[in-house]
């Protein structure tokens, strides 16, 4: 594994300063699916590139664990096509993010692989750069041994059984590798885990654009629609320029206001005003919306501190486990009339017999019972309630292999089919829901890393590659 | 809103009251609430609540005090809350992955 590539060697050409840049960002996720019209229309309105982010933690430790993508293929293939086919008619570049979902190597050939068969199928020629994000744990246990290893709020200190413990393990990148490769000619960029910001602010920079708006937009835009008034439109597209930037929604139905612009900067925020990036920090907080027209709005005074240190955020997706879950349906009023009652009985006879019929101890495995459409969401927080018509049962069991959880949840089994009140004098017989009444659920993960390493440039830990993508014959 | 004020406001609750209360993580190890807030009026008497008081947050979502960050964004009439996630998402006892429900207990507070 090489940290530095041919690309940073040799030195990419800079690219012309520009007055502004257009970007288009057609959607929050790679695969959502977005009307054609959305990249010919921003296209039509002069879009220097287009820019979409394939990924995100949001749904999830199991992709980063797995290393396969949540979206389905056909849907990501459905929504490159339609970017590549048009942005290579315009001579314009793409630039998709944390592919695969999570970023890692396989996600990134995932998504290779796929832009090679639409080359085939649509008959496209074009320079494509793959930029790997995925960091071996020796790389992460030498940052730690160097003490080039920051713990960000709430975590505590890392230590080296939990980097050990990671299936993969991911860097967040920033703009630069990804200016680097677009510098270098490339047409497609398919980065492995970046920043939501990372491809709009690389477009901007790379041309001289101030990073305040350039980086203030790029959180503007990173989910597509979400900041209009329709989240469910049809994309948007960004004009960039030193002193600011201008968000115009690209379908006739929504409208950027400075309202629903300036709301998205709370959006799955933490902080709503101060975002870290690797090259430091953006700050929002003297940032001025304005109403260019009923549908567009202007956005000026971001600003941009440059961090002294330059940080990448890791993450980390570690083994868990195996799961296999049952769903039982309770309609009987009066189990309902006395169900935490019922849902206790339940909890201490699954653990006895976990233990008098497989000889498991409580350390060889965890069970859950949640009733849904009792407290399941919310838990101990439940504020409280009337007795529900119905729940749905879930057991959830996990243990360190397969086996043994589906012979707990099988153990189970005769007890979520007949478990009677105490006082009780029949047996009663619940619903479940499939046959087998077990579903496995495979492999479980946990997120696990909430750290960043210190890097003394913030290319350092990314590989890029290039190929000159051509159609199959 | 506050000239119109009736008796039987005194018990209104932040669902009530604002036009959304919403939750989602930010991150795998970072719970947000998000309220907006229909007039001035209501921003001003929503961040003078318990809404915005860290103890009273505390309490309903059973964590830390210290960890707890409050917004208050006048100019959106908005108010931001953000906490340590109380369980790492996706691990074995969260019970939202997208921490999307966690907002009924915020919206269930007596604003008055």
């Amino acid at each position: 594994m090489t940290d530095s590539l041919t690309a940073e060697a040799t030195g990419p050409a800079p690219s012309p300063k520009r007055d502004s840049i257009r970007i288009v960002f057609p959607i929050g996720m790679l695969g959502g699916g977005f009307p054609e019209e959305t990249v010919a229309r921003g296209i039509r309105l002069g879009a220097d590139a287009i820019a979409v982010d394939g990924g995100s933690t949001d749904s999830g430790p199991s992709y980063l664990g797995a290393g396969v993508a949540k979206t389905p293929r056909g849907a990501a293939k459905r929504d490159l096509r339609v970017m590549l086919v048009a942005a290579r008619a315009a001579g314009i570049p793409v630039v998709v993010t944390s592919a695969g979902t999570s970023g890692t190597d396989s996600g990134v050939d995932w998504l290779a692989g796929i832009a090679q068969e639409i080359a085939d199928e649509e008959s496209l020629t074009f320079r494509l750069a793959t930029i790997r994000s995925e960091l071996a744990q020796e790389q992460v246990l030498g940052a730690l041994a160097a003490g080039r290893i920051r713990a960000l709020e709430p975590a505590g200190p890392l230590d080296a059984a939990t980097v050990e413990r990671c299936s993969h393990i991911v860097g967040l990148m920033g703009h630069a590798p990804i200016a680097d490769a677009l510098d270098a000619g490339a047409d497609l960029v398919i980065a492995g885990r970046a920043s939501d910001t990372a491809s709009v602010a690389a477009l901007a920079l790379r041309h001289g654009i101030a990073p305040g708006p350039a980086w203030h937009a790029a959180k503007t835009v990173e989910c597509g629609s979400q900041c209009t008034t329709d989240p469910l439109g049809g994309g948007v597209m960004v004009e960039i320029d030193d002193d600011g930037f201008t968000v115009v929604p690209l379908d006739d139905t929504s409208a950027a206001t400075p309202m629903t612009v300036a709301a998205h900067m709370l959006y799955e925020n933490a902080d709503p005003y101060r975002m870290r990036e690797p090259a430091g920090i953006l700050d929002t907080s003297a940032a001025v919306y304005t109403a260019l027209d009923e549908r567009t709005t202007r956005v000026e005074g971001s600003r941009f501190e440059a961090a002294e240190q330059p940080t990448i955020k890791l993450e980390g997706s570690a083994f868990a486990g195996y799961e296999t879950m049952s769903l039982v349906g309770v309609r009987d009023p009066e189990i309902l009339a006395h169900l935490d009652a019922w849902l206790a009985r339940l909890d201490g006879e699954l653990r006895r017999r976990a233990h008098a019929f497989l000889g498991l101890e409580p350390a060889d495995y965890d069970l859950e019972v949640r009733a849904y459409g009792h407290n399941a969401v919310l838990g101990d927080l439940e504020p409280g309630g009337s007795v529900p018509r119905e729940v749905g049962v879930l057991l959830r069991v996990r243990a360190a292999d397969q086996a043994t959880a589906t012979a707990l949840a099988k153990t189970a089994n005769p007890v979520l089919l007949h478990l009677p009140l105490a006082g009780m004098t029949h047996l009663p017989s619940f619903a479940f829901a499939t046959s087998p009444a077990e579903f496995e659920r495979g492999a479980v993960y946990e997120f696990v890393l909430q750290h960043a390493i210190e890097v003394a440039d913030e290319r350092d830990l990314f590989r890029t590659e290039f190929q000159e993508v051509a159609p199959r014959g | 809103m506050a000239e119109t004020v009736a008796p039987s406001s005194s018990s209104r609750t932040l669902a009530e009251v604002a036009d959304l209360v919403r939750a989602k993580n930010a991150g795998p190890f970072w719970l947000t609430l998000d309220v907006f807030l229909p007039t001035d009026e209501a921003f001003e008497r929503v961040a003078a609540s318990a809404v915005t008081d860290p103890a009273t947050i505390a309490a309903l979502y059973r964590t830390p005090a210290e960890g707890i960050r409050v917004f208050r964004m006048p100019a959106l009439k908005a108010i931001k809350i953000s906490l340590p996630r109380p369980v790492v998402q996706g691990s074995f006892a969260d019970r939202d992955m997208h921490s999307g429900q966690q907002h009924v207990p915020l919206a269930g507070i007596v604003v008055g």
